[in-house]
């Protein structure tokens, strides 16, 4: 017993420096899907359960851009750099598209009727299943591989552990994604507009925001997002037209762990879940990987069915 | 400056106003009373575009809003004061003004400070979240919002519900202050008696139909007001 702890342990001061950096990388991943849950749940309060195909549709439309750009071509250096930026905004772009004809077709027809929330999360799925079985049709049922946009080499070590440019640029590029949308929520005009939907539609309404545009708005913001995710995921592990349905989910627990509703619990929760995730795999089977992320939501909502930060429904600053 | 004519308001399959008419002039304060479900805050609704009529036609300012959508309302001069204040709960009391403020284009400081004069109180509590207002501060503060869009007709939703005489005192001699500087004022209220001493005019709801209008102070003196909304007998007074 004991040596199995300390054998364990000292894999774990071993790795510790790499299982962060790893941790940190998905967990911002998670993160910008997270996000893209938790503002569309703050305008209409319902789950996008179509979010996982914008993920996927980002990691095919990065894909598509950038075959389209490399060719037979090796890129370095400063080609490197803007072939990356390419990547992720195509993946934005294409994220951004697909939530805004979601929102038309899935979701505005039902709001002009006034739905039942049943009725939305069955338009979702149906919409999920349309565009993941499309997407296999047309793209193809196998893992696909981004093109060698960079020659993924350690970039540096922190206390042994290297650290891959491929991490550094989801890092870095997550990072700046998430300050600037909570910076777009906390002080634009159009940030005012999402909040005040958030809080009290009908009274936004009334102060002259046009509540059908903010809405759109809000899907394209975490279509983005979203999309821009599926990319930088995609350049690590492939595209597939079910790449969407674990992160997702995943990102779907990030955001409840959070607390839903909330930019900065979406942020929180992606991390701590991608951190969990990448620790876990000192203690339990890599195989029990993805059964690591229900078991503490299970917990986290046993302990605190609003989550960590609790719903704090519009105050997205 | 704003007429009604024959407006008819379902909801489903209940019609919650029958075909109703009324106008309110220029620089007046007309007040709507009724009692409780007798369709004053569908009025309003439908009043700021939260609510289309299925029937019938409203003017305001010449203009035909019937099918005007709630959120240009603002814009062309019309502020509603909801029932039940209707705070942003999680935005803090300058912000709620600011949202006020939404759909006016450039600086809007001097208003802020203008209605932190007129509601003092908003000074003193504006860093705080609207959630943790008193009720008389967040119908001050609902009040104070709907100017910052420098309306020209203000409609008011029962804004003495819930709130102690002396806050109710205070808001009517404000709501006098703010039609002197000329602007239009629709009121809604239970509180027939308060109401009538400030308004010219007054119309009485009952279920969904206007029965009666006439001056206020004809009103005040009405046996059939004093006898529902004053609370007393006719006999008796
Ligand atoms: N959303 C709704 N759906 C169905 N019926 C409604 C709805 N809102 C109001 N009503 C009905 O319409 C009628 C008028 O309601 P309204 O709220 O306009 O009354 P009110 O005069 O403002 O009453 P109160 O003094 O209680 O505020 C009532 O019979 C009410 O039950
Ligand atoms: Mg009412």
């Amino acid at each position: 017993m004991i040596s199995f702890f300390t054998s364990h342990f000292a894999t774990l001061r071993l790795e510790f420096w790499a299982l962060l950096v790893g941790g940190v990388a998905n967990g911002l991943i998670y993160a910008m899907v997270a996000i893209g849950y938790t503002m569309v749940y703050g305008v209409l309060r319902l789950i996008n359960f179509a979010h996982s195909e914008i993920f996927m549709s980002g990691g095919f439309g990065g894909l598509f851009v950038l075959r389209a750009l490399v060719g037979n071509s090796t890129p370095s250096g400063m080609s490197s750099f803007v072939l990356v930026i390419v990547g992720i905004v195509s993946g934005a772009l294409v994220g951004a598209i697909l939530a805004a004809l979601l929102e038309r077709v899935a979701y505005r027809p039902l709001r002009r009727r006034n739905a039942p929330k049943l009725a939305y999360l069955i338009s979702a799925i149906g919409a999920s299943y349309f565009l993941f079985n499309m997407a296999g049709k047309e793209f193809g049922r196998y893992n696909l591989a981004v093109p060698q946009i960079f020659n993924d080499h350690p970039v540096f070590t922190i206390y042994g552990a290297p650290v891959q440019l491929y991490a550094i640029i989801v890092l870095i590029a997550g990072l700046i994604m998430l300050v600037v949308l909570d910076r777009i929520v906390a002080t634009t005009r159009l940030g005012r507009s999402i909040r005040a939907v958030a809080q009290d539609a009908e009274t936004a309404s009334l102060m002259g925001v046009n509540i059908d545009r903010t809405i759109a708005t809000t899907f394209i913001l975490g279509g983005a997002l979203g999309g821009a995710a599926g990319f930088l995921f995609g350049l690590g592990s492939g595209v597939v037209f079910t790449m969407g349905f674990t992160p997702a989910l995943k990102a779907f627990t990030a955001a409840v762990l959070g607390g839903i509703g909330n930019l900065r619990g979406a942020v929180i929760g992606g991390l701590l879940l991608g951190l969990v995730e990448s620790f876990s795999v000192a203690f339990v089977n890599g195989a029990y990987i993805d059964v690591v992320a229900f078991v503490i939501l299970v917990l986290v909502l046993l302990v605190r069915p609003t989550g960590i930060l609790g719903e704090r429904l519009g105050r997205a600053a | 400056m704003l007429q009604v004519k024959d407006a008819v308001v379902r909801y489903g399959a209940i019609t919650a106003l029958h075909g109703i008419s009324f106008e309110v002039q220029q620089g007046e304060i007309v007040t709507l009373l009724g009692a409780n479900g007798a369709g004053k805050t569908t009025t309003l609704r439908m009043l700021s575009g939260l609510h289309a009529p299925s029937g019938g036609q409203i003017l305001f300012e010449g203009q035909d809003v019937t099918l005007t959508k709630a959120h240009q309302f603002s814009a062309l001069g019309i502020s509603h004061v909801p029932e039940g204040r209707r705070i942003f709960p999680q935005m803090t009391v300058e912000e709620n003004l600011e949202m006020g403020a939404f759909v006016r284009s450039g600086g809007f400081g001097d208003d802020i400070e203008k209605m932190y004069s007129i509601f003092p109180i908003l000074k003193d509590r504006r860093k705080q979240m609207g959630a943790n207002l008193s009720g008389g501060e967040q119908q001050m503060l609902a009040i104070a919002r709907a100017l910052m869009a420098r309306p020209r007709l203000l409609l008011l939703d029962e804004p003495s519900m819930g709130l102690a005489p002396m806050i109710v005192e205070t808001i009517f001699k404000i709501i006098g202050d703010i039609r002197a500087e000329g602007t239009t004022v629709f009121l809604v209220e239970q509180n027939a008696a308060q109401a009538l001493r400030l308004a010219d005019r007054g119309y009485v709801m009952e279920n969904g139909r206007i029965v009666f209008t006439d001056t206020a102070k004809n009103l005040l003196h009405d046996e059939r007001v004093r006898a529902v909304y004053l609370g007393e007998s006719v006999e008796g007074s």
